[in-house]
């Protein structure tokens, strides 16, 4: 342990020289701008930088200063997420899509300064206990990622749609409508393991020899992405039904923020988000070792995790402190996680840290169980980095707070047009594909009509994202088990995660026979 | 909202039966395979590819069907409701915002972003938002400047111009 220490301390002591310090600033405003940026994650800010780091460890003459640089942006872009999410409403990134479903409640609501500094603190304590985590017990945890198969992971992503049937406040039907629809559009394309097409609709103008090729539907073989339903929904969808229901009259919210207001909402933070950061530090560390799981399904999972163990499920999505906290914080801490599997396995938990192997690989290192002791000089000022990128991030967010809440304050005549635009322009930098656009502007006006039905939305983002990752986990399960289901319920870790999740999915039908039998009692005497 | 919530139901619930009839196609390169014939398990491989998106839309019918139940029985809100669905307002707001989106996605095929970010914007914030003819082209202006430099130039995310390509050549020349 004292080894540990001491090569922690050296690799802070090195993180700190200044050009890494400048890095490490410079890296984690970028990712921040980009986290921010509707459609743009860690992932593009990464590779799109990823050539800058060439120039850097040519100046440097190290692997560690370029690999400083990225993790910073990969840190900054967690950060930058929830930023888009709580003023505009829009999740900059997959990783931010459930600090959408209560930090915008609470922008309406004019708590945006408490969800913005939820959100930061969150962000920070989640990369601080996953930071320990790593530095502690890096090989242990690798391997008990590894003990993660098929029938697990499935059992965690089951976990995370129960949440949603047995503890939401909404109508159960429209919520189990909404994860079903969000997964069967996951499946549009192609199916990975047969190679077959699936759902991919054609032309219904085909039908007519006058009208045939006016719309091009071969969009659909690439699938539907997650960011086009999550964009349309809230980017589009949810500003419409804020028009709708406002009557035209809306103003944006009157936060203005100074030391005080910040003091203010650090106490608020403390009084009700601690237990939401709690889970989502250390579940998302979790998740985000696994491989194949990554940031979104941690801070997703956290967030259901933290709904379900809350004494007020119901207020989540209308604007709970608590919903921000678990998802800032899981996803955070998840990206810590993530790069555990990359740097001591050579497996990449998520497509950010893929493209860190690749810079790692470039660079003449080789990521494996050996690094550790190979490459000391490596490893542990990059992890002394996650700490002082960690404590940068932060500072930067909540200096940055004012520029973000100036956003709020603008007329909302002037922001809605402008969410429209970075909605549609955030799609099409996403994926480069005009069709997954039209279709983002479809799903949204679809989703507007839907909202007004008191359709629940939330379970159907969930569902697109976690449906690439849950239905190829599911089959390969019953590929192993020759078809027999009962593969999760026999193993020890995803036996009672399965069981936990099936009296989620049944909660409802407990709730309603516990009604009825309550009623009859509260009749029998009056007969 | 009440004949709403029904209609919406009776929608969700031939879409669903849509999607289950789409789930069992068989793949156009084999015609030995029959339509549903995918939708089970295939011995020794596990569940074949239509099995998820069929048996998922499955549910949603059933749910839609609950949702008609629930509307019957008036326990669900908006089965209960007086309420328009969309009064004039909301109508209105459908066919001038939801119509300029579209409309903004329509400039985009031929005009290009940058073009249509403009037009767009000119037209959300003159006419539905009512401000200054000042304020309107400093915005409608600025926000496609910003979106040129940030994706054009910073991310190298080049955006689609169409007929107005031609104007961005110098710039291409001076920043990319």
């Amino acid at each position: 342990m004292i080894e540990i220490v001491s090569a922690l301390g050296d690799g802070v002591w090195q993180a700190l020289q200044p050009i890494n310090l400048a890095l490490a600033f410079i890296g984690v405003v970028v990712g921040l701008f980009v986290g921010a940026m509707p459609g743009l994650g860690s992932v593009n800010g990464v590779a799109i930088l990823l050539p800058f780091t060439f120039v850097i460890q040519k100046y440097t003459g190290t692997a560690t200063s370029p690999m400083i640089f990225l993790a910073a942006i990969y840190y900054g872009a967690m950060y930058g997420g929830a930023i888009s999410s709580i003023t505009l409403g829009i999740p900059g990134a997959s990783t931010a899509v459930a600090t959408t479903f209560d930090g915008r409640p609470l922008a309406l609501k004019g708590k945006a300064d408490q969800a913005l500094v939820a959100a930061a603190v969150a962000s920070f304590v989640g990369g601080t206990v996953a930071n320990l985590l790593f530095t502690g017990f890096a090989p242990a945890l690798a391997s008990v990622a590894l003990d993660f198969g098929n029938p697990e992971i499935f059992a965690l992503m089951l976990l995370a749609f129960a949440t949603f049937v047995g503890l939401g406040g909404d109508d159960i039907p429209k919520t189990i409508f909404s994860i079903c629809i969000g997964l069967v559009l996951a499946t549009v394309g192609f199916d990975i393991i047969s190679g077959e097409p699936r759902l991919q609709f054609g032309d219904p103008l085909d039908l007519f020899p006058a009208t045939a090729g006016l719309i091009d539907t071969t969009g659909f073989s690439h699938g539907i992405r997650f960011l086009v339903l999550a964009i349309g929904v809230y980017g589009i969808g949810e500003m419409m039904w804020t028009i709708n229901s406002s009557r035209g009259k809306i103003t944006m919210t009157e936060t203005t923020i100074t030391y005080d207001r910040i003091r203010l909402a650090l106490i608020e933070y403390r009084k009700k988000a601690w237990k939401g950061t709690i889970i989502g530090s250390a579940l998302g560390f979790f998740v985000g070792i696994l491989p194949a799981a990554g940031a979104t399904p941690g801070s997703l999972m956290s967030y259901g995790v933290a709904k379900m163990t809350s004494r007020n499920p119901e207020n989540y999505g209308k604007g709970e402190l608590d919903g921000v906290a678990a998802p800032e914080a899981a996803n955070n801490s998840a990206s810590t996680g993530a790069m555990l599997p990359m740097m001591t396995l050579g497996i990449p938990g998520s497509p950010t840290t893929a493209v860190l192997l690749a810079g790692m690989v470039i660079w003449g290192l080789q990521p494996g169980p050996r690094l550790f002791v190979d490459q000391p000089d490596f490893v542990w000022p990059l992890i002394g980095s996650f700490y002082v990128s960690n404590l940068i991030a932060l500072l930067v967010n909540l200096a940055f707070i004012p520029i973000f809440l100036w956003m709020l304050r603008m007329p909302f005549t002037i922001l809605a047009p402008l969410i429209f635009v970075l909605s549609v322009v955030g799609t099409f930098a996403a994926y480069q594909n005009l069709f997954d656009v039209w279709l983002m502007v479809l799903f949204g006006l679809g989703a507007f009509l839907l909202r007004i039905l008191d359709y629940p939305l939330a379970p159907a983002v969930l569902a697109i994202v976690l449906g690439p990752i849950a239905e190829p986990k599911l089959r390969q399960s019953l590929l192993l088990s020759d078809g027999d289901p009962s593969i999760f319920f026999t193993r020890p870790i995803a036996g009672p995660i399965t069981v936990i999740a099936i009296i989620l999915i049944l909660l409802p039908l407990f709730k309603i026979i516990w009604t009825k039998v309550k009623s009859t009692r509260a009749e029998t005497p009056a007969q | 909202m009440r004949r709403a919530e029904i209609v919406t139901a009776i929608i969700l619930g031939i879409f669903s039966a849509y999607l289950m009839w789409k789930s069992g196609e068989a793949p156009s390169w084999d015609p030995s395979v029959a339509r549903f014939d995918n939708i089970g398990m295939i011995d020794g491989e596990g569940p074949a590819s239509g099995w998820w998106p069929f048996w998922l839309s499955a549910i949603m019918l059933v749910c839609s069907i609950w949702i008609a139940v629930n509307w019957w029985r008036k326990t669900s809100p908006p089965s209960r409701s007086d309420e328009v669905f969309l009064d004039a307002y909301g109508r209105r707001m459908l066919l001038l915002v939801g119509g300029g989106l579209i409309g903004f996605m329509v400039l985009i095929q031929f005009i290009g972003f940058y073009a249509g970010m403009f037009i767009f914007l000119f037209y959300y914030l003159f006419f539905l938002g009512r401000h200054s003819v000042f304020r309107t082209l400093a915005i409608s202006t600025g926000t496609p400047i910003f979106c040129f430099f940030f994706f054009d130039v910073a991310m190298r995310i080049v955006l689609p111009k169409g007929v107005t390509e031609p104007l961005f050549l110098p710039l291409y020349k001076i920043f990319l």
